[in-house]
């Protein structure tokens, strides 16, 4: 039989948005190694519940790494100690017995908690809204080879969109910034034709959403691409920069 | 609803004009530290001369001057408006904090530039107080020069560096200048959008070398001057 883990957990418990939060600790045991994180807090909220007391309220989804809805700072480190990872994807044979772990939210002015390790990533939904997108009419899906793209080009546009809006730059980031999810969503177009005809429009909106949000500014801190669970490169911002000075001198 | 700020007053904008003022005061401290070595030659005539031909340039000077007010304002107003929109944007800090490591270029030096900033700006208030602004030809620090009589500022700052104090001032500002440059030196590329995979390794790694370099060239002085009494 697998090992098994008993753990110590500071959990952050905050009822809503104003009320003031605290870390509680609680005892965990029997925790099999081959549990992913979101399941070490499914038993917790198991022996809770059969307590009478109220579960521990925290975001998921997928559980595969895709959707970027279960956000965490295990540690102090966004996703857990492990690079490249949701905290879904996060095992508990990385941990070991009688370890104490803290697991917090994302704290961001941004992003206001809504209870417990849940919190409200609105933000970034409104920054995509003001030009995140493409919107031109498609009409029927094009012939795959009328419109080359270099295959480097391709890859970058690739890299740049593999972002799930998870939020764990802004979280990792000592100044609360979001610049690594706004790269990105504004680099991806930057690389294929279908994103050229509102390109200047896309780079100042989405940073003046961005900064509308209450987002910090980006100090170079890089951080967000250590804890990015899809290692998206820190160059992002540098485009992201670029595009918004050419955009701003260039504008009409 | 207008589309956007202005440029210089949006997030990136800031960046944009911190990052292109810390480039050229880069290029300010290196002229500057330039000159002092004149400080390390025996001869006293020609660091004297030196900063003689400097306070003879006349028009050329104020504007030379103006320019570094500007580029130390600019860059002040930048940091700490940076700053305090940062710490807005975390008003509650994590109870327990972490580092992600990797990747990662977060350090000692890029999470205290704005208290590295502040003490140099201090520092360099109370530098020029001393010497810029110190005693002169009047207060009798005069030399001749060839035919003329001209302020004796090697004087005036090898007797400053004979007290302890200030040696030891000038040897921690210069350490914590170096710790600005380390962080500050490859961050200006990244804010001016200078990022490249090959040559943003090469830039951090020169930004450290750069950064030890000035720091001991400053630090040396003082030292060299404090235990050799200037001789
Ligand atoms: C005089 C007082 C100074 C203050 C208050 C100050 C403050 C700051 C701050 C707060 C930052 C950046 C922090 C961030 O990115 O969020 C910064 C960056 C920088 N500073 Fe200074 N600094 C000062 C002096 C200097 C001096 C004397 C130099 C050069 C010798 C310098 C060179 C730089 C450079 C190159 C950067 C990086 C720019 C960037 O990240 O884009 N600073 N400074
Ligand atoms: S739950 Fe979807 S990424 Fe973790």
């Amino acid at each position: 039989m697998a090992e098994l883990l008993t753990l110590r957990l500071r959990v952050w418990r905050q009822e809503s948005e104003t009320a003031p939060g605290k870390l509680v600790d609680y005892h965990v045991d029997g925790i099999s190694v081959d549990m992913s994180f979101l399941e070490l807090l499914d038993v917790l909220n198991e022996q809770l519940i059969h307590k009478g007391d109220d579960p521990v309220e925290f975001d998921s989804d997928c559980r595969e790494g895709i959707c970027g809805t279960c956000g965490l700072v295990i540690n102090g480190v966004a996703h857990g100690p492990l690079p490249g990872i949701t905290c879904c994807q996060l095992h508990m044979r990385h941990f070991k017995d009688g370890d104490t772990i803290t697991i917090e939210p994302w704290r961001s002015a941004a992003f206001p908690i809504i209870r417990d390790l849940v919190v409200d990533r609105d933000a970034f939904d409104r920054i995509i809204a003001a030009g995140g997108y493409v919107a031109t009419n498609t009409g029927a899906a094009p012939d795959a080879n009328a419109l080359p793209i270099a295959k480097n080009d391709a890859d970058l546009a690739m890299d740049a969109s593999s972002c799930i809006g998870c939020g764990a730059c802004v979280a990792s980031c000592p100044n609360g910034s979001a610049a690594l999810f706004v790269g990105a969503k504004i680099s991806q177009y930057t690389f294929l034709p279908q994103g050229q005809p509102e390109r200047r429009r896309r780079a100042l909106r989405m940073v003046a959403q961005m900064d509308r949000e209450g987002f910090g500014n980006c100090s170079n801190h890089a951080e967000c691409e250590a804890v990015c669970p899809k290692d998206i490169s820190i160059s992002n911002i540098a485009r992201m920069r670029r595009e918004y000075l050419k955009a701003s001198l260039l504008r009409e | 609803m207008p589309d956007h700020s202005p440029v210089a007053l949006s997030t990136i904008g800031k960046k944009i004009l911190m990052g292109a003022t810390g480039l050229a005061l880069v290029g300010f401290v290196i002229v500057h530290l330039a000159g002092n070595l004149l400080l390390l030659s025996p001869n006293p005539d020609h660091f004297n001369r030196y900063a003689h031909t400097l306070e003879s340039m006349g028009a050329l000077l104020y504007v030379a001057e103006a320019g570094l007010v500007f580029l130390f304002l600019a860059h002040i107003y930048s940091g700490i408006t940076v700053y305090w929109c940062n710490r807005r944007a975390r008003p509650q800090s994590y109870k327990k904090s972490g580092r992600a490591g990797g990747v990662s270029r977060k350090s000692s030096s890029s999470t205290s530039m704005i208290w590295t900033g502040l003490i140099l700006f201090a520092f360099l208030i109370w530098h020029l107080w001393e010497f810029k602004y110190g005693a002169g030809v009047e207060q009798g620090y005069a030399v001749q020069l060839g035919s003329e009589v001209v302020r004796d500022l090697h004087r005036l700052v090898v007797e400053s560096f004979q007290k302890e104090y200030v040696t030891l001032l000038y040897v921690l500002v210069m350490i914590l200048l170096g710790f600005h440059l380390r962080h500050g030196f490859w961050s200006a590329f990244q804010s001016l959008g200078l990022y490249h995979p090959r040559y943003t390794g090469l830039i951090y790694g020169s930004g450290v070398v750069l950064a030890v370099l000035l720091a001991v060239g400053f630090l040396f002085i003082p030292v060299w001057i404090y235990f050799l009494g200037g001789g």
